[in-house]
């Protein structure tokens, strides 16, 4: 019969519905058992309580921020987080320029010190050098650690030892210079290599430093005019460095690749190439040329990024161009970290402290339930309003609300678990919203099918037609809200985000829930007595909705009348006719619609 | 109920309706009354009042605070000596927000000041440390925003009209929707300029956000208009300007009740946050969402209809069929 394929339409939708449910819970059951999730949403910082940074670059006018650098930004403040032992840390991009740094809980003065610190490149003369403390310390200088088997095969002193060279020139010794460099300053110094920078306290400082707590302590800043203790970070090797030379401001560019021979035939052999401004130019050949001249460690110059000894190469010769390469023991992997550090630390672009928002555990919790109770207000409101408008059809509306709700609750909740997302005040707030946004919805669907019984047709036809002109409806506002959603989450900072992804979320369950639940219940619904009769209290009533009065569906030839055409031969069309004149109409439209 | 049932009877049939394009001198008047208001009071006023985020500074919330809900003037005095002690010359904003919670803004502190006014205020209101949110806001933070919020007003503005006008497959409906648009967004930010409600970032998320919703409710209605319309062609005996207000009236109830339930649960934050929150993220958006709503929807009927209509009222086919209507009624009189 003709009735049997809506309803077989309703159950198959009915049953993918199923089945999207089914698949979100066994997606969060999965994600519980095996990844350590949760049934329930992780909350953002201002409802659970934690920090938030927002950083920005400081950008000269008509300068502007790369992604490649902002990733590179990310990277870097993630490792000096990471590093400071703080847990569940989160770090993004925003808006195309900025870094929020969001931490649980209050973080150490340390902590925070270290991240609004700005990544900082420099070039420093290295004096003197040792192992880490795991190895015997007394002696300092480069015999000690040439001798040493358990030096990393990164720049240690000796073949494996990176070394600037752009051409093959003599290392030329210096005898004057002692590389064992005994603290006994009498003098002050004179140039940046002078042993006399290691005064006795430095000494002492150096003997006792330990690796360990560079990486801990982070923030391991020295003035620029003052030595600098610190260590590499691979190798483990503990420096006493000169003031600082060049700055990475100073460095133009920096990339890897392979080396090529005078000849222009590539060596094999990978290196990073630098280029350096104007004035880092002249710095860099003062430094070179000095440091040439010098052996031992003291030929050595370190680069040290953010305290740290990232590479600290031999001088093989004066550096006259600017163009300095950096060759060793380098994989393309390697190189292309050494030169992707040189370059990051090299942009002129600080990060600035924007925003700090610290937020207390009471306040967020005491948010939260706020936020909840205004859900169950609006949603009580939303259902009671339902309930008069359209007697029983408000229960529909009530039974696709809970469904909408469970729907997105799975989703939140997935998304939490596999993609980390963090559910906001802001984006409690979209929740709610969203609450209004999906009830408009079933009330365009309601309405135009109360609008179809007006033409006089059956409930079960009134449902059809009702819902191909209602969906496109919803289907046209829902684009506009997603389009508005997409573009807040894309362009805007902030908190805005939250917001706006719930708001697309919800805009999607509620094309998911009209069209896989409304519309189906409906047509199911329609079959009834108690709707498709149109019962006083079923909100589909004919009578209560003037039907009655039309009744020009036995003139309709067609279920391809329009509404309009309709209304405008209704004018015409004033007179009465009896309730069984009516239904027989609605029989033989019926017929026809399905 | 039955009454409002009856009366979407009514509107349906056309037996009952408000000539809302035949007036529509009437409505423009009053929008353009109402967006000169809201101007015009908001610039008498001293343009906006922005929020710590726009201004920059730094901000202590203190929350349950059993003496804030009793004293609010003791309170005041407390915090503002707690800062005074630290900061010397400060002239702390003080409020009660929402019942128990104490709100400080001073202007921006170094983190060392911040931290030693949180552990005076927490001495001075004997609460744990813990229990003080602090916020420190760069002050070009709020540009920042501002920024970023124009070019999202931009691009949403260019992308929803660029939808629309394909989906009703003429620019002037989406022309006449951003209009209504523009109309909701003075109206609403008129509203905080009016009442000195403070600007901050949330509410600028409502104020985006009625775009999406203002262009909501317009496109019910637009629905219909292009259906009744579309459908009327050369041979109907409605003009055009009949057909667009009579599907304006059939779906008013649909409107109506589409804002009332749209704007039930923001109105319900908004007593949340009004009551028990104060001022916040929640207030903020619903305040401006709340306004948006209602104005919106007020906007799609009487602003929006009536301008589609001023636009294609010039266009030779659509005069043609209020030509055409107008003659055929006293033709189709004289054969009967």
């Amino acid at each position: 019969m003709a009735r049997s394929t809506p309803e077989r339409k309703a159950l198959r939708s009915l049953v993918w519905l199923l089945v999207i449910i089914v698949a979100l819970i066994g997606g969060n059951a999965a994600s519980v058992i095996w990844n350590g999730g949760s049934w329930t949403p992780k909350l953002a910082l201002d409802l659970e309580g934690g920090t938030q940074l927002t950083l920005t670059p400081q950008l000269a006018s008509g300068q502007s921020v790369s992604p490649e650098q902002l990733e590179q930004a990310v990277g870097i403040i993630r490792q000096r987080v990471d590093a400071s032992g703080v847990s569940e840390s989160e770090i993004n991009t925003q808006g195309g320029q900025n870094i929020v740094v969001s931490i649980p809980g209050t973080p150490d003065d340390a902590t925070l010190e270290r991240i609004r610190a700005s990544a900082k490149l420099e070039f420093r003369a290295v004096l003197t050098a040792d192992l880490a403390s795991s190895s015997t310390i007394g002696e300092e200088g480069a015999e000690g650690e040439e001798g040493d088997p358990s030096a990393s095969p990164s720049p240690s002193d000796g073949s494996a030892e990176p070394s600037a060279a752009p051409s093959a020139s003599d290392p030329a010794a210096d005898p004057s210079a002692d590389p064992s460099a005994a603290p006994s300053p009498s003098a002050s110094p004179t140039d940046a290599s002078d042993p006399n920078w290691i005064t006795p306290e430095l000494q002492e400082q150096f003997d006792s430093f330990d690796c360990a707590t560079v990486s801990e302590s982070g923030a391991n800043i020295a003035p620029e005019d003052e030595p600098l203790i610190t260590c590499e970070a691979d190798s483990g090797l503990k420096y006493i460095l000169g003031p600082v030379e060049v700055t990475g401001a100073q460095i133009a560019d920096a990339t890897s690749g392979l080396i090529q021979s005078g000849t222009g035939v590539s060596t094999g052999e990978w290196g990073v190439f630098l280029e350096f401004t104007g004035e880092g130019t002249q710095s860099f050949r003062e430094v070179t040329e000095r440091l040439v001249t010098l052996e031992g460690v003291r030929n050595q110059f370190a680069i040290v990024l953010d305290g740290q000894v990232i590479s600290a190469p031999r001088t093989i010769s004066a550096i006259t161009d600017g163009r300095p390469q950096i060759s060793g023991n380098f994989t393309q992997e390697s190189s292309k970290t050494l030169a992707d550090q040189l370059k990051f630390g090299a942009l002129p672009i600080g990060f600035e402290l924007q925003s700090q928002d610290q937020i207390s555990a009471t306040l967020g919790v005491s948010q939260l339930q706020s936020g909840i109770i205004a859900g169950l207000i609006g949603l009580a409101l939303v259902v009671a309003y339902s309930l008069l408008q359209y007697r029983a059809l408000g229960g529909v509306t009530i039974a696709s609300l809970i469904i909408a709700g469970l729907v997105t609750y799975l989703l939140i909740t997935y998304l939490s678990n596999q993609q980390g997302f963090r559910l906001s005040l802001a984006g409690v707030a979209g929740l709610i919203i969203s609450v209004g946004v999906i009830a408009d919805s079933f009330i365009v669907y309601f309405e135009r099918i109360r609008d179809e019984l007006r033409d006089g047709r059956s409930v079960t036809g009134a449902v059809e037609a009702g819902w191909k002109r209602a969906f496109r409806t919803i289907l046209i506002s829902d684009v506009i809200n997603l389009i508005a959603a997409v573009v807040l989450f894309v362009l805007a900072v902030g908190n805005v985000r939250g917001f706006a992804f719930t708001l697309g979320l919800t805009t999607l369950v509620d094309l998911i829930v009209v069209a896989l639940f409304t519309h189906p219940m409906m047509q199911l619904l329609g079959r009834t007595q108690f709707f498709g009769g149109g019962h006083r209290l079923s909100g589909l009533d004919p009578k209560a909705l003037g039907a009655v009065y039309r009744g020009r569906a036995q003139f309709r030839p067609s279920a391809a009348v329009t509404a309009t055409k309709k209304a405008s031969s209704s004018r015409e069309a004033q007179r009465r006719q009896t309730i069984a004149e009516r239904k027989a109409a609605d029989l033989r439209g019926d017929g026809k619609d399905s | 109920m039955s009454n409002f049932t009856a009366f979407g009877n009514d509107l349906y049939t056309g037996a009952r309706s408000f000539d809302f394009v035949g007036r529509r001198r009437i409505w423009y008047i009053i929008a353009a009354v109402a967006v000169i208001v809201a101007i015009g009071l908001t610039a008498l006023r001293g343009g906006f009042v922005f929020g710590i985020e726009f201004r920059g500074g730094s901000e202590f919330r203190i929350s349950q605070v059993a003496e804030a809900s009793e004293n609010t003037a003791a309170t005041t005095d407390t915090a503002t000596e707690a800062v005074a002690e630290v900061v010397s010359g400060s002239n702390p904003r003080v409020s009660v927000v929402g019942g128990d919670s104490v709100r400080v803004q001073t202007e921006q502190l170094t983190p060392d000041e911040t931290e030693e006014v949180r552990d005076a205020l927490a001495e001075a209101f004997a609460v744990e440390t813990d229990q003080i949110s602090t916020s420190f806001i760069g002050a070009t933070w709020g540009t920042d925003i501002t920024r970023q919020a124009i070019l999202a007003l931009v691009v949403f503005l260019t992308l929803a009209s660029i939808v629309m006008a394909l989906y009703f497959r003429t620019w002037k409906m989406a022309l006449a929707a951003m209009v209504a648009l523009v109309h909701d967004l003075v109206i609403t930010a008129g509203i905080y300029g009016i009442f000195g409600f403070e600007i901050t970032p949330a509410a600028v998320i409502g104020f985006l956000t009625i775009l999406g919703y203002s262009l909501y409710d317009t496109v019910v209605v637009f629905d219909k208009v292009r259906e009744n319309t579309g459908e009327d062609g050369l041979e109907s005996r409605r003009t055009f300007a009949e057909s667009v207000n009579l599907a304006v009236n059939q779906t008013l109830v649909r409107s109506i009740n589409t804002s009332v339930v749209a704007s039930l649960p923001v109105a319900s934050i908004l007593l949340i946050g009004a009551f028990l929150l104060g001022a916040g993220t929640l207030f903020d958006i619903a305040l401006a969402l709340f306004v948006g709503t209602i104005v919106g929807t007020y906007s799609s009927i009487f602003l929006a209809a009536p301008l589609y209509v001023h636009l294609r009222e010039g266009e030779p086919e659509v005069k043609k069929q209020g030509g055409r209507a107008k003659k055929a009624v006293p033709e189709s009189g004289a054969v009967r």
